[in-house]
């Protein structure tokens, strides 16, 4: 066990050293010269040749990531060129807005998802079964920026349920209007990824129900609940685990177009902000942040396999 | 009839059909025999004749498209299995009759550690506390010959070896003390050496605990080091059934005789060895008259008109075969409806 | 629910792969989406009763079937019937190029790494691990962050996302196909390398990469639709889909059907292509599991 965490925890180092290589190289790869890129056309050649010095740009490369990458460490993201602060602190303030948007879709997508997918196997080829698995696959097909526009439109302006975008209302603010804020961003988000879980689970949930081991427990007597719900899930977890490590890539990228959709004051707007107005300490802060972000879920979804799967943990 | 010669279980006109894309399927047609307290009945036949599907059927476990569609299946005490609800099989299985597979390897469930699920086959059945429940499970991995039970009890699966997950098996199976096992093939996933000691543990638990055990195999072998009596089943239909002695010295049909002589033994050592020629019919497609004449060295000109009946060769010996058939014409032999005779 | 075991297998005559597909009336359903979206995106000039960026001040936001215009206007008066079908030929043309470019690179990176082994596929496939460490809409929005918003690079941005797909299921087929015994026969025979791998392995291969690809072109439509909603892939007055919906949602309560209608030409034409895409994964290559 602790073999397989330090070989995975190992693993990591190298992904996360490419990751921020790739960002480092951000602003190099853009067309033009880096300062100009940074300061926009106006800047005047006394602040360029400043800056140039300043960010080291005349030292070699590699000097240049060492410097770079070390302030990273540090949690000094540098300054955004646009709105003149640290980007560091505007990362965290956005990132646990994020955080809410994307956990509360997670927890949809798999109470949902996982929930349809073993009652859709163990009713395999009943009604229930069959349009499960047609809305699964309809869901899986829609755009959420149309879902979500389409839900506003039903559930906030004609119906008026609940509110339509932002994260408080101005006034009041407790932990019931977060909650009534998040409904549908949340459920939006969510629903690509309960229909794509959905699937999985139904499947691995099958394939599962068609082991040998799972005859000897209906031999053993045990009642078909205890025969899905402990015997099989416990296997099919292993995949299902999978897929929600992969999900939550999903849902991290896709937070950017629901919190467009929905003023969603999170991330993701102000990355999709700082493309367009260049930002690139802002860009390069955002990528790498969310990036080690998902490299570390996937790892502890990497050790939670461990946990449920014993062949894994012996070895 | 006494008490002590109530069969254990008794099968009687069992007939399982699967229903598939080219039509339904008789995997098990009319099949009846029963075992006695105490006994070993082996269950012999190629693979696909329909002796894992009889298993199947008495346990309640037919997937679909397989359903069994006739037949009784009699437990002593428990009535007709067949006719019991999913709840009342749900307490019966794991309690009255056991199953050992024929799989060891993927038979018992990976993410789980040996002891508990041994465990849990006894909790399923008997008021106990997990702990209790645990010490029978440790108990059981000791009698099944399991050195350091205590130990091996927290192993999972994926760390016995093949014999010793059979073992395993074996231990959950018999842990409520079965009135009836049904062993389908437990031996022929194993090693020649490893199969030699599962058989003798078999043979050891039954003396002990006095389960009736119904040993399915193909394997002749198997049946004459373990059973008592034998039946024979080819292409869904059981063809004779005669105690294991009388078998072995005068089979009664030629595809018993066939599966004898097809045992490699050390007189024959440099002959060719003997082999049943052709291949078991298409389910589907079955010949006309005796499903065995494509096969049959012997057959001739009734075999292709109908179907022979089980008639009474000896005492206690039947086969289903028309060179033994003239003298019982008549669809029904004498004596009692435990020995009766299929039309 | 009863209790269940495997049951026998019966074998049967196998029919032909478009008698199973043809049996799935899914698929054949989801066949006929992508016929209609591509048949809108081919004969948008023939179809289309307008030129699509004709504007008329008088007849702005006028909803369905108002006479002249069956599918109303949008907020410049536009004829929405024949934006929607030129909105097809850019929105099908940007996924389609991005899927090509995706499976042409990712393949050859996928099958170089699993034919050839050693450093060159540890080189590949460490490269791969790095861009799936980015949550996958993030490294489009990285791209575009590079090359700035744009038709061409909304393209390339979703082609690279996709890369690491093609390349894994590539490389698993490599390594098994690398010690079948036709490959091995033909090595002994002195096949190159290169033949060996586009004549044998790649043409072995080429069922997988049909599921895989149809699997995939959703997901690419919805992903560049992404880009452009987000004004950072198709730029004004070009217009896909994705830019189309941007536009009409601001008059969503007004006029809902100048965001409803490039919305559900998305949904449908996405819908088409993975009711095919698991049709074929069913007919073709059931052990690809989902993507």
């Amino acid at each position: 066990m602790r073999k397989y965490i330090l070989r995975r925890l190992a693993q990591t180092i190298p992904v996360l050293f490419g990751v921020s290589i790739l960002v480092f190289a951000m602003l190099h790869l853009a067309p033009g010269d880096p300062v100009e890129v940074l300061l926009g056309p106006e800047a005047n050649a006394e602040s360029i040749e400043h800056l140039r010095k300043e960010m080291g740009l005349d030292q070699p490369l590699v000097v240049q990531y060492a410097t770079w990458a070390g302030r990273m460490v540090e949690g000094d993201f540098g300054r955004s060129t646009v709105l003149n602060r640290e980007v560091f602190p505007e990362i965290m303030k956005r990132f646990k807005a994020t955080l809410i948007l994307t956990a509360g879709a997670l927890t949809f997508a798999v109470i949902v998802g996982v929930g349809i997918g073993i009652l859709a196997a163990a009713m395999r080829n009943s009604i229930f079964d069959s349009v499960a698995m047609l809305f699964a696959l309809a869901g899986l097909s829609m755009p959420l920026f149309f879902t979500g526009i389409a839900s506003i439109l039903i559930f906030a302006r004609e119906l008026r349920w609940l509110p339509s975008s932002g994260m408080y209302s101005p006034v009041g603010g407790g932990f019931l209007d977060l909650m009534a804020h998040l409904v549908l961003p949340a459920i939006t988000l969510g629903a690509v990824s309960a229909a794509i879980i959905a699937r999985m689970t139904r499947s691995s949930m099958l394939e599962v129900l068609g082991q040998d081991y799972i005859r000897t427990a209906r031999a053993k007597g045990a009642r078909e609940r205890r025969v899905i719900w402990l015997h099989a899930l416990r296997n099919a977890a292993i995949t299902i685990l999978t897929v929600l490590g992969m999900q939550f890539g999903y849902l991290l990228g896709g937070s950017v177009i629901t919190e467009a959709v929905f003023s969603w004051p999170g991330l993701g707007q102000m990355m999709v902000r700082a493309i367009q107005s260049r930002d690139y300490p802002m860009v390069q802060g955002g990528v790498l942040f969310v990036s080690a972000i998902f490299v570390f879920v996937n790892l502890a979804v990497d050790m939670l396999y461990a946990w449920v799967d014993p062949r894994i943990r012996y070895s | 009839m006494t008490g002590r010669d109530t069969p254990v279980l008794s099968v009687e006109g069992l007939c399982t059909d699967f229903h598939t894309h080219a039509g339904v399927v008789h995997a098990v047609d009319d099949v009846s025999f029963s075992v006695g307290p105490g006994e070993i009945l082996g269950l012999v036949g190629e693979s696909g004749c329909g002796k894992s599907v009889t298993s199947l059927s008495v346990m309640g476990l037919v997937a679909p498209p397989g359903r069994v569609a006739a037949g009784k299946a009699v437990l002593a005490g428990h009535g007709d299995l067949l006719q019991r609800s999913a709840n009342e099989m749900h307490a019966i299985r794991g309690d009255a009759i056991a199953m050992i597979f024929q799989e060891p390897m993927t038979s018992l469930n990976p993410v789980f550690r040996i002891g508990a699920q041994i465990a849990e086959a006894f909790r399923l059945h008997r008021r106990a506390s997990r702990a209790e429940a645990m010490e029978r499970a440790i108990d059981m991995l000791a009698l099944v010959g399991i050195p350091e039970p205590a130990k091996r009890a927290r192993s999972y699966p994926h760390q016995l070896s093949g014999g010793m997950r059979q073992r395993v098996m074996i231990a959950m199976a018999m842990v409520c003390d079965p009135e009836l096992l049904l062993a389908d093939e437990p031996t022929t996933a194993l090693d020649v050496t490893v199969q030699a000691q599962i058989l003798d543990l078999m043979r050891d638990l039954q003396a002990e605990k006095g389960s009736a055990i119904l040993l399915i195999t193909h394997d002749m072998g198997v049946i004459a080091e373990t059973a008592k009596r034998v039946a024979v089943m080819y292409a869904g239909k059981v063809v004779e059934e005669a105690p294991v002695e009388a078998l072995f010295a005068e089979a009664a049909h030629p595809y018993t005789r066939g599966l004898l002589s097809s045992i490699p033994s050390g007189q024959a050592r440099g002959k060719p060895l003997n082999v049943i020629a052709g291949l078991v019919p298409n389910l589907l497609h079955l010949p006309t008259g005796c499903r065995f004449r494509a096969r049959c060295p012997m057959a001739f000109g009734r075999c292709a008109e109908a179907e022979p009946p089980l008639t009474e060769v000896a005492p206690g010996h039947k086969a289903r075969c028309w060179l033994h058939g003239d003298s019982a014409a008549a669809p029904d032999g004498p004596g009692s409806a435990a020995e009766r005779v299929e039309a | 629910m009863t209790d269940t075991v495997d049951p026998i297998s019966v074998v049967a005559s196998e029919p032909s792969l478009l008698q199973r597909l043809a049996a799935n009336r899914l698929a054949v359903f989801g066949a006929g989406l992508v016929l209609i979206a591509v048949l809108m995106a081919v004969l948008a000039p023939v179809l289309a009763p307008y030129d699509p960026n004709a504007v008329d001040s008088v007849k702005r936001l006028s909803p369905i079937g108002t006479a002249g215009h069956l599918l109303g206007t949008d907020e410049l008066g536009r004829d929405m019937l024949s934006r929607m079908l030129y909105g097809a030929r850019i929105t099908l043309a940007v996924a389609l190029a991005a899927t090509a470019l995706a499976m042409v690179v990712g393949t050859a990176m996928g099958l170089i790494s699993g034919y050839l082994l050693g450093w060159t596929d540890t080189l590949i496939m460490r490269f791969v691990d790095i861009l799936m460490a980015f949550p996958y809409f993030l490294l489009a929005l990285s791209v575009i962050a590079v090359l700035g918003p744009g038709l061409l690079n909304g393209m390339l941005a979703v082609a690279i996302v996709n890369l690491p797909f093609f390349a894994r299921i590539m490389r698993g087929h490599a390594l098994s196909l690398r010690e079948s015994d036709y490959v091995l026969a033909s090595q002994g025979l002195g096949a190159g390398h290169w033949r060996i791998l586009f004549h044998h392995i790649l043409l072995n291969s080429v069922s997988t990469l049909i599921v895989a690809t149809t699997i995939n072109i959703g997901w690419m439509i919805t992903a560049a639709a992404a880009l452009s909603f987000l004004g950072l892939g198709v730029q004004p007055p070009t217009s896909d889909w994705g830019t189309m919906l941007a536009a009409g949602r601001q008059y969503m309560s007004s006029a809902p059907h100048v965001a409803a209608i490039p919305g559900f030409a998305i949904f449908f034409t996405v819908l088409g292509f993975n009711l095919l895409g698991d049709g074929l994964r069913d007919a073709l290559d059931p052990r690809l599991g989902e993507a």
